[in-house]
């Protein structure tokens, strides 16, 4: 077995009577572009809500470096590991520079509010979103893309070895989510960090994933490298899809094609 | 202290020289806080200045250092420094209170009188005098901090649900206040007349006759309270951006809110307790501070000196403009907060239609 910063084991996850997710265990490869997909209510978002320690489970364990992630302080699990929500909310008025400088929270202290290495890490964020130009500006004026930039850069300069995304590129338009998947394939790559995003496309997901979780019903289906597990069959049995896995002709991963159905045949 | 310019953010970092205490000041936020201290200082000595027996100012700041002569020194230190004080105090109190409340609930209408806490002071105060019959300051005091504390303790229960979210808190504030609030009336109206006229008094929220004893307790509350405010202001900020990403940030998110509001309460019930609820300071003084300061974030101390200069100049003005009526400071608060609250509104909605 690969070396695993996080993992989670006989995870059992409910919102109030719901249970979404029962007996599931997981292993977050080290240095890994790990993908989660399966269809909507899976508990694909419920799974790494209770991985970033923002669900309790109802039983099993996550474990952050060989120890329950909820029996660490809170601001030590936030220096290590760094959750990117589905809709944060950006204050009224809030500059670039001011929202991202507040991802520095975990490594600051009461009467040392700011440091060199606080800066610094906000330099390089910026710098790594492409929005150093927008330090000045209000996030409330931004495009939609530009916002997912900023609030990622956020995310950055908290410098967490481990990143979670929460559907980083829903609400965005095609070009801007191939640039924010471009990003986190730089970060794994250059900078060494173990990524963990729920996506909800199958072609995006296999296309930029090294290590793929296809879950459905709580449970998950197959893990591992999609150009290895994705096929039409394992398709049909995730999304209850009819489709043909062909070679993506750009990267030659698998690229899902659903099967016509009623479509206009040309 | 050194301090060294920044390059992405705004604003200098104020370092001690190992390093151990480092904080940013933004510029503006910091000379809108130092042109308000003096604005303070200045307002201050005009309160005490004028009234009945007038003082120069000279004459003020010397008495104030330990100079004046023996009338003068009666007037300054026993019957209007207190007073200043009080005003000062209190409408710091608000301010802070205001700024907090409204961060906590992200909702500017999320101040302390529209969620009912000051109904409740009041509807407590009103109790005392009325039911219980007694005048004594102390004991009104104490039923609107008991009023203001159970109204708070009731508004959290009730709007508790895994946690607590903002606009939860303020409707269920609003529907808690009204009771309150009625509670007070139906009291009134079955009052003895003068029960009542002194009742009605305090409502309005008044500055008249405050002097060291109101004064004593108010700063060592707030000597406490504020602190603790200002050391939980990294906790607010991380709040602000919603309550996943301050979690995820390591802010403890509902026992941090928890804190907070239970200091915003606090504030709240011993300004009140001091000045009966005076109206307006808290829901305009933070909104009035950002503003001015252009700054993103709660903006504790830039909204705890506005609502002491709101106050102390609301105080001045409610003393001079009709020096024989003696308008409750309340009053006063209300008119000017009012106007200039919507002023801001209505010149900022239009200059956004034409951008």
């Amino acid at each position: 077995m690969t070396e695993a910063r996080l993992s989670g084991s006989g995870l059992r996850l409910a919102y109030d009577d719901r249970l979404v997710v029962d007996g599931l265990d997981v292993t977050i490869p080290d240095g890994s572009f790990t993908v989660v997909v399966g269809p909507n209510a899976c508990g694909k978002s419920t799974l790494l809500r209770a991985l970033a320690r923002m669900l309790k489970p109802r039983g099993g364990t996550v474990l952050l470096d060989g120890a329950d992630i909820r029996s660490q302080p809170a601001k030590a699990v936030a220096r290590r590991l760094g959750l990117l929500p589905q809709s944060p909310t950006a204050p009224d008025a809030i500059t670039v520079a001011d929202l991202v400088g507040r991802g520095r929270y975990p490594h600051q202290r009461l009467l040392r509010q700011w440091s060199p290495d606080d800066e610094r890490a906000v330099a390089e964020a910026l710098a790594a979103t492409g929005t150093t130009e927008l330090a000045e500006r209000a996030v409330d004026e931004l495009s939609g893309g530009q916002r997912q930039r900023v609030w990622l850069a956020m995310v950055l300069a908290q410098e967490t070895p481990l990143l979670l995304l929460d559907e980083p590129t829903t609400f965005l338009d095609v070009a801007h989510q191939i640039e924010v998947l471009d990003l986190c394939a730089d970060l794994r790559e250059r900078h060494g960090r173990t990524l963990v995003a729920v996506l909800h496309d199958l072609n995006h997901a296999c296309r930029y994933a090294t290590h793929l979780i296809a879950m459905r019903d709580g449970a998950i289906v197959a893990e591992g490298d999609p150009s290895e597990i994705v096929d039409a069959a394992l398709v049909e049995r995730v999304f209850g899809l009819a489709c043909r896995v062909v070679p993506d002709p750009e990267t030659g991963t698998p690229l899902v094609v659903p099967a016509a159905r009623r479509a206009r045949v040309s | 202290m050194s301090a060294a310019t920044q390059r992405v953010l705004p604003g200098r970092v104020v370092r001690s020289p190992r390093g151990r205490i480092a904080l940013r000041v933004e510029r503006r936020p910091f000379v809108v806080g130092c042109v308000l201290a003096l604005l303070l200082a200045a307002l201050a000595i005009v309160g005490i200045a004028t009234g009945d027996y007038p003082l120069s100012p000279r004459e003020v700041v010397e008495t104030l250092l330990g100079g004046g002569d023996p009338s003068s020194e009666f007037i300054v230190e026993t019957l209007r420094l207190p007073r200043v004080v009080c005003a000062l105090l209190v409408g710091g109190a608000l301010g802070l209170a205001g700024a907090i409340f409204q961060s906590v609930t992200r909702n500017p209408l999320g101040s302390p009188e529209i969620v009912g806490f000051t109904w409740g002071s009041a509807a407590g105060a009103v109790i005392v005098i009325t039911v219980v019959g007694s005048n004594a300051g102390a004991a009104v005091s104490g039923g609107a901090v008991g009023g203001g504390l159970l109204t708070a303790l009731l508004v959290v229960g009730l709007a508790w649900r895994h946690g607590i979210q903002g606009y939860r808190l303020v409707l269920v504030g609003i529907g808690v206040g009204l009771v309150a609030r009625a509670l007070t009336e139906y009291l009134l109206t079955r009052a003895r007349v003068e029960d009542a006229t002194q009742a009605a008094i305090w409502i309005a929220g008044s500055l008249n006759g405050r002097g060291w004893e109101q004064a004593r307790p108010l700063a060592a509350a707030l000597a406490v309270l504020a602190p603790l405010a200002l050391a939980l202001g990294p906790t607010l900020r991380a709040l602000e951006l919603g309550d996943d990403a301050a979690r995820a940030l390591g802010a403890r998110v509902d026992g941090g809110r928890l804190a907070l509001i239970a200091i915003a309460v606090a504030l709240t019930a011993v300004a009140t307790a001091a000045a009966g609820p005076i109206a307006f300071v808290a829901l305009a003084a933070p909104q009035v501070a950002r503003r001015v300061t252009r700054a993103s974030g709660p903006g504790l101390i830039p909204a705890m000196l506005m609502g002491a200069l709101l106050l102390e100049a609301s105080d001045c003005a409610a003393q001079r403009v009709w020096p024989a009526q003696q308008l409750p400071v309340g009053i006063v608060t209300g008119a000017i907060g009012g106007c200039y609250l919507a002023w801001l509104l209505a010149s900022e909605w239009r200059g956004r239609r034409r951008a």
